[in-house]
C-alpha cells in the first residue's frame, strides 16, 4: 500500500509491458537508491510475470484492465499520485536504461528551480550519440521542431527519464499524449506556460528485450509525434465551468 | 453510362439490406446505423432519378450524371467517415479514461482490504 503523501513527497512511477526480464532489477536498484520512496509499476496488461516481479522487489503494481500503451499506462500513474496528495513523480522506463543514480538530481532540479518539469537528458552535455543514424535525425528534426514551439532548446526530447511536480501532474491528469507521449507532453506543459529544466544523465543497455521500434516504425514514430506537436499547438480547450 | 447507375442502384441496395441486418442482429446500433441508411438511400434515389442527376450534374459541372453521381456519393461518404471517426475517438477516450479509473479504484480497494486485514 502507498503511504500518504507527506509535503513535498515523491512517487517513483515505471511503467512496463512485458517487463518480467527486468522490471524486479529495476524496483531493487530504485529501492536502494532512494529507500523509503514508494514505487509505482503501472503494468500495462502484461502477458507475462512482470506483476509477480515487481511486487516481489516491493513495488506496489497498479494493474490496467486492458492494454491502454505507453501513455495511457503513465497518465494512470500520474493520476494515482495526484489523488494521493504526491507533489513530486518521476517516470522511469521498465526496461532498466534508466540509472536510479539520477533520481535525486531530477528531484533537485524540480525543487530548486520554479520548473514544473525536469528530464534526464542524454546529450545535454555535448554531442548526439543516438543508438541509430535514423534515431539521430529524428532526435535533430524534433530540436529543430520544438526549438520555436517552446521557445528553449530542448536536447533530449525522447527521453523517458522525466519527473515533474504537482502542478504538472494536474495538468496530465486531465491530459497526456497517448502514443509517444513525451515529445508531446512539452507542447502539453508549453500550452500552460509552464517550464522545464534539462539534466544531465546517462543511459545504459536495456536489461532485458530489445527496442520495439525498427526502420518503419521510426518514420511512423516521426510523422506521428510531429502531426501530434502540430495539433497540440492548435488545440482548442473549452473553458471548464466552475462547480457553484 | 447506364450500367454504372444500375451497379450503384444494387450498391445502395445491398448496403441498406447489410445495415438493415446488421442492426437486427444488434452488430450495429441504431443511432450509428442512421448516417449508413441516409447516405445508401441518398445513392439509391439519385442512382434512379435521372432528370435529378442531370440537374445536379449541371450544377457541378460535370459532363456525364454517372460521374456526379459518384462524386456526391464519395463526398457523402467521407462525411460518414468522418462523424465515425469523431465517434470512434470519443469512444476510445472514455474507453481510455474508464481503464484508469477502474485501475486506480481496484488498486485503492485492494490497499483498504490489506489495512482491515493488517488491523484486524
Amino acid at each position: 500500500m502507498i503511504p500518504a503523501a507527506a509535503p513535498g513527497s515523491l512517487m517513483i512511477v515505471v511503467p512496463a509491458f512485458n517487463e518480467a526480464g527486468a522490471i524486479g532489477q529495476v524496483v531493487s536498484e530504485i529501492r536502494e537508491t532512494v529507500p523509503g520512496i514508494p514505487v509505482l509499476v503501472v503494468d500495462d496488461c502484461s502477458a507475462d510475470s512482470s506483476v509477480a516481479s515487481a511486487r516481489s522487489a516491493g513495488a506496489e503494481v497498479l494493474s490496467l484492465p486492458h492494454h491502454l500503451g505507453l501513455g495511457g499506462a503513465v497518465q494512470a500513474g500520474y493520476k494515482l499520485a495526484y489523488e494521493l496528495g504526491y507533489d513530486y513523480v518521476i517516470r522511469m522506463d521498465g526496461d532498466g536504461q534508466h540509472d536510479p543514480a539520477y533520481i535525486p538530481k531530477i528531484v533537485d532540479a524540480l525543487r530548486s528551480t520554479s520548473c514544473q518539469m525536469a528530464i534526464g537528458s542524454r546529450y545535454l552535455n555535448g554531442g548526439l550519440d543516438p543508438s541509430s543514424f535514423a534515431r539521430g535525425l529524428g532526435i535533430r528534426l524534433f530540436r529543430l521542431v520544438l526549438r520555436p514551439i517552446l521557445g528553449q532548446e530542448v536536447h533530449d526530447p525522447t527521453s523517458g527519464f522525466v519527473g515533474v511536480n504537482r502542478q504538472a501532474l494536474q495538468v496530465f491528469s486531465r491530459t497526456f499524449p497517448l502514443e509517444y507521449p513525451e515529445i508531446e507532453a512539452l507542447v502539453v506543459l508549453q500550452r500552460k506556460a509552464f517550464r522545464f529544466v534539462e539534466v544531465p544523465c546517462r543511459m545504459r543497455p536495456r536489461l532485458a528485450g530489445r527496442s520495439t521500434i525498427t526502420a518503419v516504425k521510426s518514420l511512423y514514430y516521426i510523422a506521428h509525434v510531429l502531426l501530434g506537436v502540430f495539433v497540440n499547438v492548435l488545440k482548442y480547450e473549452p473553458k471548464r465551468k466552475k462547480r457553484p | 453510362m447506364q450500367g454504372l447507375l444500375n451497379f450503384l442502384t444494387g450498391l445502395a441496395v445491398l448496403l441498406i439490406v447489410s445495415v438493415l441486418f446488421s442492426v437486427r442482429r444488434s452488430h450495429i446500433r441504431v443511432e450509428y446505423s442512421v448516417s449508413w441508411l441516409g447516405a445508401a438511400l441518398t445513392l439509391l434515389v439519385l442512382s434512379r432519378a435521372h432528370p435529378v442527376l442531370v440537374y445536379l450534374a449541371a450544377l457541378l459541372g460535370i459532363g456525364q450524371p454517372p460521374l456526379a453521381l459518384l462524386t456526391l456519393v464519395g463526398c457523402l461518404f467521407l462525411l460518414v467517415l468522418y462523424r465515425f471517426s469523431v465517434v470512434i475517438s470519443a469512444l476510445k477516450d472514455g474507453d481510455i479514461a474508464l481503464a484508469q479509473r477502474v485501475a486506480i479504484l481496484e488498486y485503492r480497494l485492494r490497499s483498504l482490504d490489506e489495512e482491515i486485514q493488517t488491523r484486524g
